[in-house]
C-alpha cells in the first residue's frame, strides 16, 4: 500500500462556509439598478455542465511589503470586490454582502467585434458557492458565458501575502466557445481577473505585477452541452433590450 | 504553522479497481498528494478509482475543483471514478456543485466494489 503526505498551512474550517443546497438560484434581494435577468430560478453550473475546452487559468499578484494578515486582505477584497471590476462589468452585491449562497448580480458589456467599443449588454450573475476568511468562490449559472467557478483567494508564500483568482471553467454553449477562441472573448475575461488584482493592490497601496498562468485541462468539447444555447444569457438580454419600447407600449395601455 | 492536513493511501482491491482513501482535508495544497495518488492507482492499469471518503475532515471549493481535475484526467484515460463514505453534509455539496452527476457515490466500499 503507497502512502502520499501533505503539510499545509493550517487554515480555518467554518461550520457554514458552503451555500446551502439549492437546486437553482435564488436573488433575495435585487440592489437597485441592477436587471435581474438570467439568474432567478437558473441552475448552478460547474465545469462539468459546460460546453467548450475546459480551461484553469491562475492570476496572482504578489503584495511586496504590506503589513497585513491573508485575513485583512480578504475583508478589504469582500468589502470592495464590485469597486474592483473594470467599468464595463458591473457587479451587483445583494445586502448581505459576499456570504455563502448569496447572489451578485452582474450587467456587463462586450464588444461585438475584436477591437470594437463594449456596446451588446449581458445580464446575468454568480451565486457565492463556497467563502470562509481567506477565499471565495463564485460559482456561474446556466447560460452565464461561463460554466464554473473562481476561486478568490489571499495566503502566504515565501513570507508575502498573495492574492489570487482561481478560474476553473468551459465555454457554456457552441456560440460562447466561438466567442471565446475567436473573437478575442477569452483575452477580454482574463482582463477583468488583471483589472481587478490590479486595482486591489492599488488599494492597499502596492504596485504589483500580475502573473498569469492558462492551462488547458480538457481540449475536448462536450456536444451533449450544445443545447445550453438555448439559454444563453448574451442572446436573451439583447432580445430582452430590443424588447423595451414594446414592454413600454404594454405599460401605457 | 504547518502540519500534515491530508494523507491518501492507494490500496488494490482488484485488477481493474484501485481505492484511495483519504484522511484529513482536501484544499489547494492536496494537489500534488491527490495526483500521486492517483498516478499510483492508475499505475497497474485500474479501469475503476474509489474514492473512500469515510476520513475526510474538511474540503473547501479548491478540494472540489482538484476533484473535477481528476475527473477530467480519469475520463481523459477511460476510467470510472466513483466515490463512497462522503458524509451528508459532502454529499450534499456533491449536489450543490453537480459532481454527482459524473461520480457516482456509494455509502459503503462494499457496496461500491459489489456495482463495479
Amino acid at each position: 500500500m503507497a502512502e502520499f503526505n501533505q503539510e499545509t498551512p493550517t487554515t480555518s474550517h467554518p461550520e457554514n462556509a458552503w451555500a446551502p443546497p439549492t437546486p437553482h438560484m435564488k436573488v433575495a434581494d435585487a440592489p437597485g439598478g441592477a436587471m435581474n435577468l438570467n439568474v432567478e430560478g437558473r441552475q448552478p453550473v460547474s465545469p462539468l455542465q459546460g460546453f467548450g475546452q475546459m480551461w484553469q487559468k491562475t492570476f496572482k499578484v504578489r503584495l511586496s511589503g504590506i503589513g497585513l494578515t491573508p485575513i485583512q486582505v480578504m475583508e478589504a477584497w469582500k468589502a470592495n470586490f464590485s469597486k474592483f471590476q473594470p467599468p464595463e462589468n458591473r457587479f451587483y452585491p445583494t445586502m448581505t454582502g459576499i456570504q455563502p449562497g448569496s447572489v451578485l448580480l452582474i450587467q456587463a458589456k462586450v464588444p461585438p467585434f475584436p477591437g470594437m467599443p463594449s456596446m451588446l449588454p449581458v445580464a446575468t450573475g454568480v451565486m457565492v458557492l463556497y467563502a470562509d476568511e481567506e477565499s471565495f468562490t463564485v460559482m456561474c449559472p446556466e447560460g452565464h458565458p461561463l460554466a464554473g467557478w473562481n476561486t478568490f483567494s489571499a495566503y502566504e508564500e515565501d513570507g508575502t501575502v498573495v492574492v489570487q483568482v482561481l478560474e476553473q471553467s468551459r465555454a457554456n454553449d457552441p456560440l460562447y466557445e466561438f466567442m471565446f477562441r475567436y473573437m478575442g472573448a477569452s483575452g477580454q475575461q482574463d482582463n477583468i481577473w488583471i483589472h481587478v488584482l490590479s486595482a486591489l493592490a492599488e488599494h492597499l497601496g502596492v504596485k504589483g505585477q500580475v502573473m498569469v498562468t492558462r492551462t488547458l485541462i480538457d481540449p475536448s468539447v462536450q456536444w451533449s452541452e450544445a443545447k445550453n444555447i438555448w439559454k444563453n444569457a448574451a442572446i436573451r438580454t439583447v432580445i430582452y433590450v430590443a424588447a423595451t419600447p414594446i414592454r413600454w407600449l404594454n405599460d401605457l395601455r | 504553522m504547518s502540519k500534515v492536513n491530508v494523507t491518501m493511501s492507494v490500496r488494490k482491491a482488484s485488477a481493474s479497481t484501485s481505492i484511495i482513501d483519504i484522511q484529513g482535508e482536501i484544499n489547494a495544497f492536496a494537489e500534488n498528494v491527490l495526483m500521486d495518488a492517483y498516478t499510483q492507482a492508475s499505475s497497474a492499469g485500474a479501469q475503476n478509482i474509489l474514492l473512500n471518503f469515510s476520513g475526510l475532515e474538511y474540503m473547501n471549493s479548491s478540494g472540489i475543483g482538484l476533484l473535477v481535475t481528476l475527473l477530467i484526467r480519469a475520463k481523459r484515460q477511460n476510467q470510472r471514478l466513483v466515490a463512497c463514505g462522503l458524509s451528508e453534509h459532502y454529499q450534499q455539496i456533491f449536489l450543490l456543485t453537480r459532481l454527482n452527476e459524473a461520480i457516482t457515490i456509494f455509502s459503503s466500499e462494499a457496496d461500491a466494489l459489489a456495482a463495479l
